[in-house]
Order: C-alpha cells, then sequence, then structure tokens
C-alpha cells in the first residue's frame, strides 16, 4: 500500500490491520508518541475543511511528528494557476507524507501519477472520502464489537451522500450485513449501486421512507442530511424534512445497543436532546476519526 | 450506386448504421488529403444495414477507436487492388484521448495537459469509466 485514493484500494485484510492499530493506540498511545518524530505531514486543502484537516493534523501532531500545509486553496500556489500535478511534485520535496483535499473530483488520481511520497485522499469533490469511511468501520467496529452480522440503516440522503456509498461499499464486503436504506422516494441509493454492489453480491436490502417503522430492527443508523437544494419542489421539501430528524422520540423505539452515527457537520438531522444518549456515538466517531488517521499513517510510512 | 476500387488503402466495414460520421470524426479523416468514401445504409446480410468507409491510402488506424465504437466492425488493407489483411478490432481496455470526460467536476476540466483516460470496466454492458473521476462516458 502506498497511497490511498479510494477505500476499494483496501483489502479487507489491511481495514482489519488498520482498525487494529488504532485500537492499540486508543489503549496505548504513550507507545506511539515519538514514532514519527522528524516527519512532516503536508496537509493541502484546495477547500476548506474543519474535521479532517484539524484530525490529520492532530493525528500527526500525537504521532511526535511535524505538520505543514495550507488550509484553503487562495493562500496556495493555486490561485496562481500551479497544476495539481506541480504542486505535489514541489510539496513532496518537503514532505514525508501528504493528506490532500481538493474540489475536483479524481484530483488525488492526478496527484499520484507525480508523487514521490504517499497521498491520503482527504476528500476529492463528491466522489472519494476514504478517511471517513475508515472512520465509520472503527466507531462501527468500536462501538458494536465487530464489522459481522450487523442490520445498518442508512437514513437521509442516500443519493448523493458520498459517506454513505462508500460506507455501503466497505460495509458490503463482510458477512451477515444487511442494509435498511430510509429516504424520501427523490433521494434513494442510486440504481447502480444496488446493481454492481448489493445485488452483485446478494446482500440484502431493504428500502423505505419510514424510519420510525424500522428503527426496532437496527444495529447501527447512520444519519446523514437531508437538504433543501436537492429538492425541486419546496413544498416536498418542507413534507419529508421533519421525518428524517432524530428525536428522543424516535431513539427511544430502537433497541439499547443500537448505534447513531454522522460524519458530521449537523444541522438540525439529529436533535441535539440526543446528544447525551449513550447510543450517540458521533462525536466518538469523530474523535475514532483521529485515531484511525495516525494508523493509516504508520501505514503509510512503513512505520 | 458504384464507389471506385481502391488500388492501396484502407475499406472499414460492418460499421453500425449511421455510426459512420461518428468514425470519420475520431479518426480524423477529415484531415486526409487522398479519397475517402463513406457510405451508409448499405444493405448487409448479417446486419441487415451497415455503413462503409473506404480510404484510398494506406494509413495509420487507430484500431482502439474501431474497437469502441464496436468490436465487429472489420478492417481491410488493400494492396494492388488485393485484400492482403483482415483485422478484427477488439474491444480496448483503455482509451487515451479519444473521448472526453463530461463531468463538470472532474480535474481533467481544468488541469493543464492531462491526457482524457478511460478504463473499460464492464465488458458484458460495455462500460467505460473515466480513470480520475470515475464517471461512466455518454455517447
Amino acid at each position: 500500500m502506498k497511497h490511498l485514493i479510494d477505500i476499494a484500494d483496501l483489502s479487507v485484510a489491511e481495514i482489519d490491520q488498520l482498525i487494529a492499530t488504532a485500537d492499540d493506540i486508543i489503549a496505548a498511545p504513550e507507545k506511539y508518541a515519538d514514532k514519527c518524530r522528524r516527519k512532516k505531514l503536508a496537509t493541502l486543502f484546495f477547500e476548506p475543511s474543519t474535521r479532517t484537516r484539524l484530525s490529520f493534523e492532530a493525528a500527526m501532531m500525537e504521532l511526535g511528528g511535524n505538520v505543514l500545509g495550507f488550509s484553503e486553496a487562495n493562500s496556495s500556489s493555486a490561485a496562481k494557476g500551479e497544476s495539481v500535478a506541480d504542486t505535489i511534485q514541489t510539496v513532496c520535496c518537503y514532505a514525508d507524507i501528504i493528506a490532500m483535499r481538493h474540489p475536483k473530483e479524481g484530483a488525488p488520481y492526478v496527484a499520484i501519477q507525480r508523487a514521490s511520497a504517499p497521498i491520503i485522499n482527504a476528500g476529492d469533490g463528491g466522489h472519494n472520502h476514504p478517511t471517513q469511511t475508515l472512520t465509520d468501520l472503527l466507531t462501527i467496529h468500536r462501538e458494536m464489537g465487530r464489522l459481522e452480522n450487523l442490520t445498518i440503516g442508512m437514513c437521509g440522503d442516500l443519493k448523493f451522500g458520498r459517506t454513505v456509498h462508500s460506507l455501503l461499499i466497505a460495509m458490503s464486503r463482510y458477512t451477515g450485513i444487511k442494509f435498511v436504506l430510509i429516504s424520501p422516494e427523490e433521494l434513494r441509493i442510486p440504481e447502480y449501486l444496488k446493481e454492481e454492489v448489493l445485488l452483485k453480491k446478494d446482500v440484502p436490502y431493504e428500502e423505505t421512507t419510514d424510519l420510525e417503522s424500522v428503527m426496532p430492527e437496527l444495529d447501527i443508523l447512520y444519519m446523514t442530511r437531508v437538504q433543501r437544494e436537492r429538492f425541486f419542489n419546496e413544498a416536498d421539501y418542507i413534507r419529508l424534512k421533519d421525518s428524517y430528524i432524530l428525536t428522543p422520540e424516535k431513539l427511544s423505539l430502537a433497541k439499547p445497543s443500537m448505534r447513531v452515527l454522522h460524519p458530521l457537520p449537523r444541522v438540525n438531522e439529529i436533535s441535539v436532546a440526543v446528544d447525551n444518549d449513550p447510543r450517540a456515538a458521533y462525536f466518538r466517531q469523530a474523535l475514532n476519526g483521529k485515531y484511525i488517521r495516525m494508523a493509516l499513517i504508520l501505514s503509510l510510512l512503513g512505520l | 450506386m458504384i464507389i471506385g476500387t481502391i488500388t492501396d488503402g484502407i475499406v472499414i466495414d460492418h460499421i453500425p448504421a449511421g455510426r459512420a460520421m461518428e468514425l470519420y470524426g475520431y479518426l480524423q479523416l477529415d484531415k486526409l488529403d487522398c479519397e475517402v468514401a463513406l457510405i451508409k445504409n448499405a444493405s448487409s446480410e448479417k446486419y441487415g444495414r451497415k455503413d462503409i468507409i473506404k480510404i484510398n491510402q494506406l494509413i495509420d488506424l487507430d484500431l482502439d477507436v474501431l474497437g469502441y465504437i464496436d468490436p465487429h466492425i472489420t478492417v481491410d488493407i488493400i494492396q494492388e487492388g488485393k485484400r492482403v489483411e483482415k483485422k478484427h478490432p477488439a474491444l480496448p481496455e483503455e482509451l487515451v484521448n479519444v473521448i472526453r470526460c463530461k463531468n463538470p467536476r472532474c480535474i481533467t476540466t481544468i488541469e493543464q495537459e492531462l491526457p482524457q483516460i478511460f478504463k473499460l470496466t464492464d465488458r458484458e454492458r460495455r462500460v467505460y469509466r473515466c480513470v480520475y473521476c470515475e464517471t461512466k462516458e455518454s455517447r
């Protein structure tokens, strides 16, 4: 493994190894405090991000390494019209590993053609965001103790949500997985994912518009935001928007062992009143994002 | 309809009916100075109707383009009035600078001098995807 562009680049064994390393870091962080001493991570963020950039930087710092980079394209040579390929080739002179986010889809693929240091895709437009998926997998594993034999509910915008698509692809490689896909008709999961992933791999799934009716059977509820701009018709948006807001009343229908995940940022799709419920795992998920990125940095640097 | 016989040249045969003009464009035949005949809707025993292109000169043909348009296309190489070779283009694994990615969010829309590369991802359904953003090509 040299770069991480797409979650599909990783085998199940490699993902399991990253999760095991992250678990070990959580158990004994002092063991890893100097692992990346004198190493530098460049965070090249051609578009802004809070969680992803800060979690990468915190990950490198906790490994004893240093961080350099930029947090928006305007403060880099991209503003002068420099190509991705040239930026990457230059940054490879200064850094040992690179995490990059770019608004254009496929930018990391361009980067790896010219990179002499490992590249981590920290999000390329609506295309891939593999470290979010690794974060989700680590969280499910830590909360449930397994990645097999789970009923996973995905709720909200299943049509455009890249985190949902990647998680569905990643989880469908494990045994005993069932998906419950909860969304308005307008925002159902794309056909190609049903054909190329669920049907091809014979993964059971059901589609519904009603969150409450399926709540009791879920082990995981992965929430996403239903955005106003996805609807053609304002009336439909107003009719549907509250159906997919998670409230304590709806959560009371769920199993005690069920866990709620959300890639964040949240707007209003999970009531703040849910935050103190032990089943709300989304802030623990944000913390896990740092640990899995530490594991990934170590792995890509061969440490 | 009578089209003159070729002495030294190429006959691209079994082109799906109606697609010869598209192929003419992909192969940049407009840049040739020699005689080029484009025959539309010729009768075909096998396919009912087909298109044919005759080029009165031996040129280097991009067989990948032909395979991409349709792998049933055949290419006859004519020398001194006789067919000396019959080529059967295969469905290419990769297409470089043949088609363009139409995804406005793809990196190919802004990155300087980036080749347009598509890979065959589903042979059965002849699906090509952009190697950068994985968008399916749309003809």
